[in-house]
């Protein structure tokens, strides 16, 4: 009688403690919105250019996320050496970068800056492409009918290497992105004030994610893709060739993130052989956001992560008189990550997973 | 029986043996405990800081300051080589304490030089002390780690580099009085260092008659500084002080001109940030910026000669601000183990680690090349003379360092 009780007093005091929880979350969130607008210290101009820094950022996480979820939905294991591989496109393209700055065709003009760019993008998803279908084929394939949490070891195994390998060759210190004169210039659009770099980089993510989709549903290697993720042994029945598909995705993820790389690498400049484990944590954090395993909710929870990155600390907090709000930045965007998964646990767009398999 | 016999002898004489080969010589009393040096075996001394990652000049930079001072010992002291380990603290207090805890584990060595981030001497000067160790840092400048009222753990810490106490001051003295400008803003990134220095300027600044508007702060490793940089925009300082590190202090200098609201703003950083990598990580955003850092035209005529010497081996310039403060702190480090060494007859030492820690701090009149030093018995052996140094195109096209001071003026 008495175990009973106590168990069921517990269970209680949980449940108001989550419940409390959430309910403060929610309330500084509206609260601390509401204060910072009223008291009007930033004009709709900074908002406005908060949000386009925002969607820039988040459209590489959104990138970069595509990758983890790919590989989750065929595989169901996390890559944590995704984050490598972006960072080594990033540094093919400060490569490629610096070759073209010093044949004086960077700068030269937009069109060649342009043209810059996309050469320097290209450079950056072979290398990384290669990267992935390496470390999948030497860490990945032989694993593959382990227990769930070897592979995952083996992933972060491999982030190690790659990490310390890119030091090894390049060593510890910065590596800086030659500027693009004309990247740097504000768009002649009014009532928005973008730079060329951040609607280059929206455009490009926007343009990627697409073909990305339409080659996830519409093409054959998409929907032998799509049927592996759902059923590896029938697909294999069904007479598809599961390693081939299985290094599409890896192929593709990472043409993505390479891409990504040398985006968010114009946007700031510096490459050094860390720098893509934190972007590399945010974006998987984003898949998680988006719904694991699902293409446009990586899309997605990389946007709404970006967004809350740079609107949050100041929204949520300046109101509340929280001071150095920014130092939090990365507290809000996780606390937001934890509140969206109470409420939906498996993601923005997450499909539920389904028990019965006719 | 007839083994136990044999077995017993045998002990016996391995005994009496290591008894007479240990020579007339014991070693002298201290509390802290007396490292052994036999004959013919190196001095072992270690250097401690940032050796990895985006700071790691700041490190390297005072490492190769103790290699040259070892270079002119000779290589030697006391007829024993000289033999410098090197761990990386990784500019984190968790690095710090990990890099502590393996050279406290290691009982030959006899003393340390470091650390190069005040965080890392914050994670790892108790086991240090606890060990009986002393360390000398070159470039740690955070205020109250030789503060006289400090606490039993820095017993063993002692540093040449100024304390930001003189740093701060100077830098509100340069915004206050030689710029002109009445409202700043500061960026800190949590760390001990950037922490304690941007309020020392802010209290500087407020006593000086002017006003701190806001005082801001990034996280490690954040890249997009435009939520930040429109934080503070809003308020519209005249001047921006950042006095961070090398990663973080280059994303916001590369990123400040485009906000809207701080086009015009001075902008300032601190000696974490002098390195050709800031420059390069900044790139040439940097240019009309300020940075302050020890004075190096007030150091001593021998310092030319040091740089000579350092161009000779590493072929470049030094990388960072603490050259100078890591080969003397190695200096006094050596004078200090000359002076309570105890030699023996068949060329061992005994090193007391209580007396040697006495004679660091005992350090009185040392010619060094930052000046004449001596330390106080908190660990301040510093000699604080701070400059500003204006980042032009010169060092942004690749010169480095800047040639002089704009601030103070001879």
């Amino acid at each position: 009688m008495n175990a009973r009780m106590l168990e069921r007093i517990t269970e209680f005091a949980i449940w108001t403690f989550l419940w409390t929880f959430r309910i403060v979350i929610v309330l500084v969130v509206v609260v601390g919105s509401f204060l910072t607008l009223a008291s009007g210290k930033y004009d709709i101009d900074t908002w406005i250019r908060l949000a386009v820094t925002g969607a820039a950022l988040g459209s590489v996480y959104a990138l970069v996320a595509l990758g983890y979820t790919m590989v989750y939905g065929i595989l169901r294991m996390i890559n944590f050496a995704h984050g490598e591989v972006f960072m080594g496109g990033a540094f093919a393209g400060y490569f490629t970068a610096i070759a073209l700055d010093g044949a004086g065709f960077l700068n030269y003009s937009p069109v060649t800056a342009l043209i810059s760019v996309v050469l320097m993008i290209v450079v950056a998803m072979i290398i990384s492409t290669l990267l992935a279908v390496i470390v999948e084929r030497i860490a990945y394939r032989p694993l593959r009918n382990a227990p769930r949490l070897v592979p995952l070891i083996a992933a972060i195994g491999a982030s190690f290497f790659l990490q310390y390998t890119f030091r090894g060759f390049f060593g510890p210190g910065v590596y800086a992105y030659p500027g693009v004169t004309f990247l740097s210039e504000l768009v002649p659009i009014p009532l928005l004030q973008i730079r060329w770099v951040e609607l280059l980089v929206i455009v490009s993510a926007i343009v990627m994610m697409t073909v990305l989709y339409l080659f996830v549903m519409r093409t054959r290697i998409g929907t032998a893709i799509r049927a592996v993720s759902e059923d590896k042994s029938t697909a294999a029945l069904m007479g598809i060739d599961v390693n081939r598909s299985i290094v599409m995705t890896f192929a593709v993820g990472a043409a993505m993130a390479g891409a990504a790389g040398v985006l968010y690498a114009l946007m700031f400049r510096q490459v050094t052989f860390f720098f893509g484990f934190i972007p590399g944590i945010k974006a998987f954090t984003a898949a998680v956001l988006g719904g694991i395993g699902n293409v446009p909710g990586a899309m997605l929870g990389g946007l709404f992560l970006g967004e809350i990155e740079s609107i949050g600390p100041i929204l949520f907090l300046d109101g509340l008189g929280v001071p150095s709000a920014n130092q939090l930045k990365d507290v809000i965007a996780f606390t937001l990550l934890v509140l969206v998964l109470v409420f939906r646990p498996s993601g923005i767009l997450g499909e539920r997973v389904t028990k019965d398999r006719a | 029986m007839k083994f136990a016999r044999v077995g017993a002898l045998a002990l016996a004489a391995l005994l009496a043996l290591s008894a007479c080969a240990q020579g007339a010589a014991s070693p002298p009393a201290d509390e802290l405990g007396v490292i052994t040096v036999p004959a013919g075996e190196p001095i072992n001394i270690a250097y401690w800081g940032v050796l990895s990652g985006a700071d790691s000049t700041l490190g390297v930079d005072s490492q190769r300051g103790v290699e040259i001072a070892i270079e002119d010992k000779g290589g030697s002291l006391l007829d024993h080589d000289i033999v410098l380990k090197t761990e990386d603290g990784l500019c984190t207090p968790e690095g710090g304490a990990t890099a502590a805890q393996k050279l406290a584990a290691d009982t030959t060595l006899v003393g340390l030089i470091g650390s190069a981030c005040s965080d890392e001497t914050q994670g790892g000067i108790q086991t240090l002390t606890d060990a009986g160790l002393t360390t000398i840092s070159p470039s740690n400048t955070r205020p109250s780690f030789t503060d006289a009222d400090r606490d039993a753990t820095f017993a063993g810490y002692a540093r040449t580099a100024h304390s930001d106490a003189f740093q701060g001051k100077a830098v509100a003295e340069f915004v206050y009085n030689e710029q002109g400008l009445r409202t700043a803003a500061t960026i800190h990134d949590g760390s001990a260092y950037a922490e304690a220095l941007q309020q020392v300027f802010a209290d500087e600044f407020t006593a000086l008659g002017g006003e701190i508007i806001v005082q801001e702060a990034v996280s490690k490793g954040q890249t997009d500084m435009n939520p930040v940089l429109t934080s503070v925009a809003a308020a519209n300082p005249d001047a921006l002080y950042f006095p961070i590190f090398i990663a973080e202090g280059g994303y916001i200098a590369a990123q400040a001109r485009e906000v809207s609201g701080l086009e015009d703003a001075l902008l300032i950083g601190s000696d974490g940030m002098f390195s050709p990598d800031f420059i390069t990580a900044a790139g040439p955003a940097a240019e009309g910026m300020y940075l302050s850092s020890p004075n190096f035209s007030a150091f001593q005529d021998a310092y030319a000669s040091f740089l000579e010497k350092h161009t000779t081996k590493y072929g470049e310039s030094p990388l960072s601000a603490f050259h100078a403060h890591a080969y003397d702190a190695a200096n006094i480090l050596f004078a200090a183990i000359e002076e309570v060494a105890v030699q023996n007859e068949d060329g061992s030492l005994f090193i007391p680690k209580k007396a040697l820690r006495d004679a660091i701090f005992a350090t009185s009149d040392h010619q060094g090349l930052t000046g004449v030093l001596s330390c106080s018995p908190s660990g301040d052996c510093g000699a604080p003379l701070i400059a500003v140094y204006e980042v032009t195109a010169r060092e942004t096209g690749g010169e480095w360092p800047p040639e002089a001071p704009v601030w103070p003026t001879e």
